[in-house]
């Protein structure tokens, strides 16, 4: 990782987008890095958009917000349209394929795909998708050590019930055994 | 103990707890509402008072009279609840009661959007309701500070028995970043003109209606000197790369880490720029900034708003050097936005 690390999720309201980062940012946090979660924010909806900018730096944070993140994790197409053209240069796009039925324009572009939404339902676990690609995500890139996340789990989902968690954490491991498989 | 992920309205009440609040009177707008939320929650627990008034009129003059008691009571909305409070706000003023008041603030005027904004510092720092008062503002710039602020705020609010406004933007109350939970505080000040029964002694009556010309002359002449007072003593700024800085950007809240950002980045291309932070917007950090205009060549104001604290800024400087302004509404700008901002006005100026 680089000193200082912006990503960004987006996709539909109700896909897990803003859970997504929250998990992301509570396992930075867990292996002591700073962090910064800033959801956007309005009258949303299951079904419209829904966007979240996370931050890890070894230092302080100084401006938790950017227009140009250098990861985005896109989770359906209008996301894509959206933010395809405010990636850094040479950045990182994470896609969820099954409902992103383009690839990026650009092609200075790390593209990294998934048919997530399927995954999940092959395993039966539709609210998952978020997990899974959070796995490969992480998986691939290393923002965060994997060895940490799994340690982490339980701490992330505080108060949640055992049931969910452990659902929580079969979709990210399919999401990381993905990654190892079809990501080389 | 370690850090803990918060969102920052959740810090704010949290803080408000720990500088041992007792009440909360309220009625919720985005992007506040969590604050009460996180009353509504902790106050049946601690045997304090959660109350979702009928209206913000209601709520503010609930305030007024819990205040009175000498409890420590506070309220939060946004903009436009905010301006139904005001004609509160004024009376609680003048009646010299110690309460927090928060505004995570969004875009206006009228019913405006709830997206960010800092388009109410005139309605902050001139007191916003009829009659000559102030309020202390404080305006923290992090999750973290949400909750400090929170608990100086009310510290600062019964030494100087002043309304303190705690003022956001809503991004700031909305996001998330980890933070170290404080100590509780036990609040230490003695309260001996609160209306809390009157066995054993005169009665202490609290009212703003002064017939008077000379009585209503001399309690403005008290609170003037208290405003005096907190002028010379409590007015704060952060001051980053100033020294010897030819632009200096003035930016609060969280468009002040936005704006450090893009001083930082200017500084790697060897442009001479400098920020300065007002931590309260009243009273106005005037001395640091008269002082640094001795040496700058220049400022520029950065604001989410059309353009308001710039007014105090060129009061501050008194013509010594040009002031700029930058600003947008409902967005706050980008790091790389200011960036851009401070090369064309490097280039310009042949900074």
């Amino acid at each position: 990782m680089d000193r200082e690390e912006q990503v960004l999720f987006a996709g539909f309201g109700g896909q897990g987008v803003l859970s997504m980062g929250q998990f992301l940012t509570h396992a930075a946090m867990g292996e002591g890095k700073n962090v910064s979660w800033v959801p956007s924010y309005g009258a949303e909806m299951r079904g419209g958009t829904a966007n979240c900018l996370v931050t890890i730096a070894e230092e302080e944070i100084s401006s938790p917000l950017t227009e140009n993140p250098m990861t985005a994790v896109i989770m359906n197409r209008p996301s894509l349209d959206k933010f395809e053209p405010k990636i850094q240069p040479h950045g990182t796009v994470v896609l969820n394929s099954s409902l992103v039925d383009r690839l990026p324009e650009r092609d200075d572009l790390n593209v990294l795909q998934l048919p997530v939404t399927e995954l999940a339902e092959k395993m039966n676990n539709p609210r998952g998708a978020n997990m899974i690609l959070l796995g490969a995500y992480i998986q691939k890139t290393s923002v965060v050590s994997l060895d940490d996340v799994m340690n982490n789990f339980d701490v992330i989902f505080k108060g949640k019930n055992p049931k969910v968690i452990e659902k929580n954490k079969e979709a990210f491991l399919a999401g990381v055994e993905y990654a190892r498989k079809n990501w080389k | 103990m370690g850090k803990i992920l918060m969102k920052g309205n959740e810090a704010l009440a949290e803080g408000a707890l720990i500088a041992g609040c007792q009440g909360f009177f309220g009625y919720p707008i985005t992007p506040s509402s969590e604050i009460a939320e996180y009353m509504a929650r902790k106050f049946p627990q601690l045997g304090g008072i959660f109350l979702q008034a009928e209206s913000e009129l209601a709520a503010i003059n609930m305030v007024y009279g819990a205040a009175a008691t000498g409890a420590r009571v506070m309220t939060a909305s946004s903009g436009p609840g905010i301006s139904l409070k005001q004609e509160g706000i004024s009376f609680i003023a003048e009646a010299e009661l110690p309460c927090l008041i928060v505004n995570i603030s969004r875009g206006g005027p009228g019913l405006g959007g709830i997206q960010p904004a800092q388009s109410d510092y005139f309605q902050a720092t001139r007191g916003g309701g009829h009659g000559d008062y102030r309020l202390i503002v404080l305006a923290p710039s992090s999750v973290q500070e949400m909750m400090d602020y929170a608990i100086e705020g009310f510290d600062l609010a019964d030494r100087y028995r002043i309304p303190v406004m705690l003022m956001a933007e809503g991004t700031l109350g909305q996001m998330m970043e980890p933070i170290y939970v404080r100590e509780p505080v036990k609040p230490a000040i003695e309260k001996p003109w609160a209306t809390t029964g009157c066995a054993g002694r005169s009665p202490n009556i609290i009212n703003t209606l002064h017939l008077s010309p000379e009585v209503l002359e001399h309690r403005n002449q008290h609170l003037q000197r208290k405003y005096d007072q907190l002028q010379a003593n409590e007015s704060r700024a952060e001051t980053f790369m100033t020294d010897d800085a030819d632009l200096i950007l003035v930016a609060f809240g969280l468009m002040s880490r936005v704006v450090k950002k893009a001083v930082i980045e200017a500084r790697k291309q060897g442009i001479k720029v400098g920020l300065i932070r007002p931590i309260t917007l009243w009273p106005f950090p005037d001395a640091i900034i008269k002082e640094a205009a001795e040496k700058a060549q220049m400022f520029l104001s950065v604001e989410i708003s059309m353009g308001q604290m710039i007014e105090d800024i060129r009061l501050a400087v008194d013509g010594a050097v040009p002031v700029d302004f930058y600003g947008r509404i409902g967005i706050i700008p980008n790091p790389e936005e200011i960036y851009s901002e401070i090369i064309r006005i490097a280039e310009r100026e042949g900074f």
